[in-house]
C-alpha cells in the first residue's frame, strides 16, 4: 500500500465506550493517536492503523454492530481495510468487522444468554498478523471479557483464527469456553492479508499490572511498532 | 409495558376537598387547606398535581427534614454538601469526587428490570448533573424469602436491569450487596450509587441565576410514563393499580446525554443544569429558580412529546427518562444546540428563568398554572415523628456450627452468579472489581491515587438496634475501606424504612439517624448527600429499618491496596479483640473500630500487609474461606471458639514471616490486639479441630448457594 501518516485512529460511535481507555493504552505505548468520529469521511492517508474500540455503538438497537457498519467512517475504512490498512476490532468493534464484512462468521448471544464480564485466558493460534507478530504461539493472554454476544460462529473454515479461550495453564476445553463460541474462538484475522484483527477480549483493560494484567500491552506495541513503520506493513 | 392512557385521578369527584380526590394527588385535607390559605385562592388540577409532587416525602422530606438536620455534613473536604444533585468533595491534585445513592424500590416491586435500569439511570444522571464523568457504580439489594419463586423473579429481573443500563452506558458496577430477609417480601430495596470525577473548576450546581437566561430542555421526548412517580414512591401499596407509573429506560440515549452535556459544559455558556428525575419537569424548574430564589416560566407546548394530546398536567409530571434541563446564558442557545445535535439530541427553549419569585406554567398563550415557588419548596409542612419502641424483642438466634451450610446460606454464598453480568473493568481502572479486596478499588487516571469504595448495612442488627445497627454500617464501611488503605472522605445513604406515621417505624427511623451521625461524626467523615425512601411495606408490614451506606475513601498510593486472597506461606494475623461470642447484638465498639481503622491504614501504607480481609457476616471461619476462595490457597488456623462470632472491631491480615513483628509493634503502638493464628498454603482450610475441608470442595457449595 502507499505510505501513509505514522498515525493511529480510534473510532467513536454514538454508544462507543471504551474509546477513551483504547486512546490511552495507544499513548501508553507512544503510539500517535487521534479520536476520530462516525459521521466524518475517513480521511485515507491520514491513518496506518485504525482501531474500532469496544461498547454498545447505536445502542446494539437491531444486532451489535449492524447500524455502525452503516455510518460515513466506515466506507472509508473499508476501501483502507481492502487496501491492506491495519484494522483491529475489540469487541463492538469486532461486532461491527462481521457486520461491514470484513471479516467472516457472525455473533450469537453468549450461550448463556447473559453478559459476561469475566477474566479470562486466551492463546496465541497465529502470529501472522502485525497485532501478534511478537507474541509466540502457544502464549497465554489474560485479558478481561464483557459482552452479552460473543459466540462465534465461523462460516466454512475462511477465518484464521488468531486466539482461543484456554485455561491458565493453555488448554482449550469446553469449561474454559465463557460465551460458547465455536471452536473456543476468542479472536480472528483475515486470510490472505493478515491486517484485519478482530477479538472479543479487551487488552486495553489489560495494559497494566495494577488492572490484574498487562497481557494486553503486547498487541498495542505491535500495533504502535507497525504503525512507526508503515513501510513494514 | 402498556402505559396508562388517561391520569386516573382526573376522572374522580369534582369535590374539590373530596378525600380521596386529594389522596389521589398525595395530599392531605390539612395540607390542602394550608395551600388554599396561603394562595387565596383553589388551585387548579394542574396546580394540585404539582403541589402533590412537590409535597410527596420524595421531594419534599416531609417526615425526615428534621432528623436529616441533625447529620453531619461539612468537612474541610465537602464542596457540595446535601441540597444538591450529588455531593462532592476535594481529593486534592485538583479533582472533585461526586456522589450520591439513590432508592428505586417501589418501582422495582412492580416491574423489576426496567425499575432497576431506571434506577441506575437516574443516579448516573445525578452525577454527570454536577459536571462529573461517572466512573463507577455500586448496588445494594434487598430481598424478600430466597425459596419463594417471586423473590427470584424479582432478583433476576433486578439484576438484568442493573446490567442492561450500567454496561451499556459503559460505567463499572464494581462492588454490592445482596441480602434477604422474609421482611422485605413484595418490597424489595435497589439502591445504587453513582461515583464520578470531575476537575473541580468544572462542577456545576443546578442553581438559577439571571432573569431572562433561557431553559433548554435536552434529551428524551416527554411521555406520558412515570406519572405521579414521586408521589407514587411516597405510597405504601406498592402493588395498587401502578401500572403505567413504571418508566423505561434507555441506556442508549443516557450515554449520547451523558457524552453531550459533559461536552457542552466546556463552552461555558452553561448556567445550570438539573436532570430531570421524580416530579419530571415540576420537580427540577421549580427546584433550580428555589435554589436561586428567582422564578421560572415553562411553555409546555414547547416541550418535545413523544405521543399526542399530552395535557399541561402530563407534561409538568411526567418522569419520562433521559431528560435533563439546561439554563443558558441567553444568545448562546443556538451554539448550545449545535453541541446536542452533534450526539443527535434536540435541546428546545421550553422556558426563562424570571425574577418574580413565581413558577408559571404556560400552554402556549393561556397561563394553566402559577404558583409561588416557596409555597412549593419552603411551605411544605413537617411533620414531628411519634416514635415508640417495639414492644417485643427480638429472641436470640442460634449461633450457627456448620461451616458448609453458612457457605451454601443465601445471604453468605457466592454473588459472582450476579456480579459476572455487571461489566467491571469498562474504562479501564478498576483494580479491585467485586470479590477481590474488602472495598472496590479504581486508580484515578493521571494520578497515583485510588478511589476506594463499599456499601454496607446488616438488616439483621436493624432489626435488633436500629442505633447500633446503623453505627455498624458505618464502622463495617470505615472498615473495608481500611482494609485497602483508604481514608473514609465521604458517605452518601438511603434511608429505606417503612410508613413513618407509625410509632414503630418513627421509632426506627430516628434511632438509625441518630445512629448515623454519632459514627459518621466520630469516624469524621461527612454524609454530603442521599435519598430518603419511607412508605416501604407490605400487606401494612414495614420492612426492616435499612439505612444503606455508601462510602468512598481515597488511597494516595493505589499500588498498595491489599486484595483479600492468602498467598502461599503468609502469616495470618487477626486484629482486633478475640469474639466472645455473648448472644445478641455483637459486640461493637467505635473507638476500637477507629483505633483498628488507622492501623490497617498504617500496615497497608508501609507495605508490611499482603492481604486483608475484615471479618464480618458469618464471622471468622466465613472471612477466613473468603480469602482461600479468592486465590485456592490453603490456611491452617489455630483459632477454637466462636468461629461463627460477628463480633465486630476485627480483620485478618497476611504478611510475610519476617514482618511478624513489625505488624505487632504497630498494633501494640495503636493499642489493637494482634495475634498470629496461623498460615496460608495448600489446598485446605483448616480451623482448629473442627474444620478441616478441601478449598476447592467449599468454594464449589459456595458457588452453587445461589447459581
Amino acid at each position: 500500500m502507499e505510505p501513509t501518516a505514522a498515525r493511529a485512529a480510534v473510532v467513536q460511535f454514538p454508544g462507543t465506550n471504551c474509546e477513551r481507555e483504547t486512546v490511552r493504552a495507544l499513548r501508553a505505548v507512544e503510539c500517535p493517536v487521534d479520536l476520530i468520529w462516525h459521521a466524518d469521511p475517513f480521511p485515507p492517508d491520514a491513518y496506518s492503523a485504525v482501531v474500532l474500540p469496544g461498547g454498545f455503538a447505536h445502542g446494539d438497537h437491531l444486532r451489535a454492530g449492524a447500524i455502525a457498519r452503516f455510518a460515513p467512517v466506515m466506507a472509508g475504512i473499508e476501501r483502507f481495510a481492502q487496501r491492506g490498512g491495519l484494522v483491529l476490532g475489540i469487541c463492538n468493534g469486532f461486532q461491527m468487522l462481521l457486520e461491514a464484512g470484513l471479516l467472516p462468521g457472525a455473533m450469537l448471544r453468549n450461550a448463556s444468554l447473559e453478559f459476561r464480564s469475566e477474566w479470562v485466558y486466551c492463546r496465541v493460534e497465529s502470529t501472522d498478523s502485525p497485532f501478534l507478530r511478537a507474541a509466540s504461539k502457544g502464549l497465554v493472554l489474560k485479558m478481561p471479557i464483557a459482552h452479552g454476544e460473543g459466540n462465534y460462529v465461523a462460516v466454512d473454515d475462511e477465518a484464521r483464527v488468531a486466539m482461543r479461550y484456554c485455561d491458565a495453564e493453555g488448554n482449550v476445553s469446553p469449561g474454559a469456553n465463557p460465551n460458547g463460541a465455536q471452536a473456543n474462538i476468542a479472536a480472528i484475522q483475515n486470510e490472505p492479508g493478515n491486517n484485519i484483527l478482530g477479538l472479543m477480549p479487551h487488552p486495553e483493560r489489560a495494559n497494566d499490572c495494577l488492572l490484574g494484567s498487562e497481557d494486553g500491552r503486547l498487541i498495542f506495541e505491535a500495533l504502535a511498532a507497525a504503525v512507526r513503520q508503515p513501510a513494514a506493513v | 409495558m402498556s402505559l396508562a392512557t388517561t391520569p386516573l385521578i382526573l376522572s374522580l369527584s369534582k369535590d374539590r376537598t373530596d378525600e380521596h380526590r386529594l389522596r389521589a394527588f398525595g395530599l392531605l385535607p390539612a395540607e390542602y387547606e394550608h395551600i388554599v390559605r396561603r394562595l387565596g385562592r383553589e388551585p387548579n388540577d394542574v396546580e394540585l398535581g404539582m403541589l402533590g409532587a412537590m409535597w410527596s416525602e420524595h421531594c419534599s422530606y416531609k417526615h425526615s427534614r428534621r432528623l436529616l438536620r441533625t447529620l453531619p455534613t461539612n468537612g474541610p473536604r465537602v464542596l457540595q454538601g446535601p441540597g444538591e444533585n450529588a455531593g462532592a468533595v476535594d481529593i486534592g491534585d485538583g479533582l472533585a469526587v461526586v456522589l450520591k445513592m439513590e432508592s428505586h424500590n417501589h418501582p422495582s416491586a412492580v416491574e423489576p428490570f426496567q425499575g432497576a435500569a431506571t434506577g441506575v439511570g437516574g443516579i448516573l444522571r445525578d452525577v454527570f448533573t454536577m459536571g462529573a464523568r461517572p466512573v463507577a457504580m455500586v448496588d445494594s439489594l434487598r430481598f424478600g424469602d430466597p425459596t419463594d419463586p417471586r423473590t427470584m423473579h424479582l432478583l433476576h429481573g433486578v439484576i438484568g436491569g442493573i446490567g442492561h443500563y450500567g454496561n451499556c452506558i459503559g460505567v463499572p458496577t464494581v462492588a454490592g450487596e445482596i441480602s434477604f430477609d422474609p421482611g422485605y417480601a413484595g418490597n424489595p430495596i435497589v439502591n445504587a450509587m453513582c461515583v464520578g470525577i470531575a476537575p473541580i473548576e468544572r462542577l456545576i450546581t443546578a442553581r438559577a441565576s439571571g432573569p431572562g437566561n433561557p431553559l433548554l430542555l435536552v434529551g428524551a421526548d416527554t411521555g406520558r410514563d412515570g406519572l405521579q412517580g414521586a408521589a407514587f414512591a411516597s405510597n405504601d401499596d406498592p402493588e395498587a393499580s401502578h401500572r403505567g407509573v413504571v418508566q423505561v429506560g434507555n441506556p442508549f440515549l443516557e450515554k449520547l446525554l451523558l457524552e453531550a452535556c459533559l461536552a457542552v459544559l466546556e463552552t461555558g455558556d452553561v448556567i445550570a443544569m438539573q436532570d430531570l428525575g421524580a416530579a419530571g419537569l415540576t420537580s427540577s424548574s421549580v427546584e433550580m429558580a428555589a435554589r436561586g430564589g428567582l422564578g421560572v416560566e415553562i411553555d409546555v407546548s414547547r416541550v418535545p412529546q413523544r405521543e399526542t394530546g399530552l395535557s399541561p398536567f402530563e407534561m409538568m409530571l411526567s418522569e419520562s427518562q433521559e431528560r435533563m434541563l439546561l439554563l443558558v446564558r441567553s444568545g448562546s442557545e443556538a451554539t448550545v444546540k449545535r453541541h446536542f445535535a452533534r450526539w443527535d439530541l434536540h435541546a428546545e427553549v421550553i422556558g426563562r428563568v424570571t425574577d418574580d419569585g413565581l413558577v408559571r406554567v404556560l400552554d402556549d398563550c393561556e397561563t394553566v398554572a402559577e404558583l409561588p415557588i416557596a409555597l412549593l419548596t419552603d411551605d411544605v409542612p413537617e411533620y414531628e415523628l411519634q416514635p415508640g419502641p417495639p414492644a417485643v424483642v427480638l429472641p436470640h438466634r442460634d449461633s450457627p456450627t456448620d461451616l458448609r451450610a453458612l457457605l451454601a446460606s443465601p445471604n453468605l454464598c457466592s454473588r459472582r452468579f450476579a456480579y459476572r453480568q455487571y461489566d467491571s473493568t469498562v474504562q479501564a481502572n478498576t483494580v479491585f472489581g467485586p470479590g477481590q479486596a474488602a472495598a472496590a478499588v479504581l486508580r484515578i487516571d493521571g494520578t497515583r491515587k485510588g478511589l476506594a469504595v463499599t456499601t454496607d448495612c446488616n438488616p439483621h442488627y436493624m432489626l435488633r438496634d436500629p442505633r447500633r445497627g446503623a453505627q455498624q454500617a458505618v464502622a463495617e464501611a470505615v472498615r473495608n475501606l481500611a482494609c485497602v488503605g483508604a481514608t473514609p472522605v465521604a458517605v452518601t445513604d438511603c434511608l429505606n424504612f417503612g410508613n413513618p406515621e407509625k410509632p414503630l417505624v418513627a421509632w426506627q427511623l430516628s434511632e438509625a439517624v441518630a445512629g448515623l451521625a454519632e459514627a459518621c461524626r466520630l469516624f469524621d467523615v461527612p454524609i454530603v448527600s442521599g435519598n430518603v425512601s419511607l412508605y416501604n411495606e407490605t400487606a401494612g408490614r414495614p420492612i426492616p429499618p435499612t439505612p444503606t451506606i455508601g462510602m468512598v475513601g481515597v488511597i494516595d498510593d493505589v499500588s498498595l491496596a491489599a486484595p483479600i486472597g492468602f498467598r502461599d506461606k503468609a502469616v495470618i494475623v487477626l486484629l482486633g479483640l478475640p469474639a466472645e461470642g455473648r448472644p445478641g447484638f455483637p459486640r461493637l465498639d467505635l473507638q476500637e473500630e477507629r483505633r483498628l481503622a488507622n492501623l490497617l491504614r498504617t500496615l497497608v501504607s508501609r507495605r508490611l500487609l499482603l492481604s486483608a480481609q475484615d471479618v464480618s457476616d458469618g464471622g471468622l471461619a466465613i472471612a477466613l474461606a473468603e480469602c482461600c476462595f479468592a486465590t485456592g490457597v490453603g490456611a491452617t488456623i489455630s483459632v477454637e471458639t466462636n468461629l461463627f462470632s460477628e463480633d465486630q472491631g476485627r480483620a485478618i491480615v497476611t504478611c510475610r514471616p519476617e514482618d511478624v513483628d513489625s505488624v505487632a509493634r504497630l498494633g501494640n503502638q495503636e493499642d489493637v490486639p494482634v495475634m498470629t493464628i496461623g498460615y496460608a498454603g495448600g489446598t485446605r482450610l483448616e480451623i482448629g479441630t473442627a474444620i478441616d475441608e478441601s478449598v476447592a470442595g467449599l468454594e464449589a457449595i459456595w458457588a452453587a448457594g445461589l447459581a
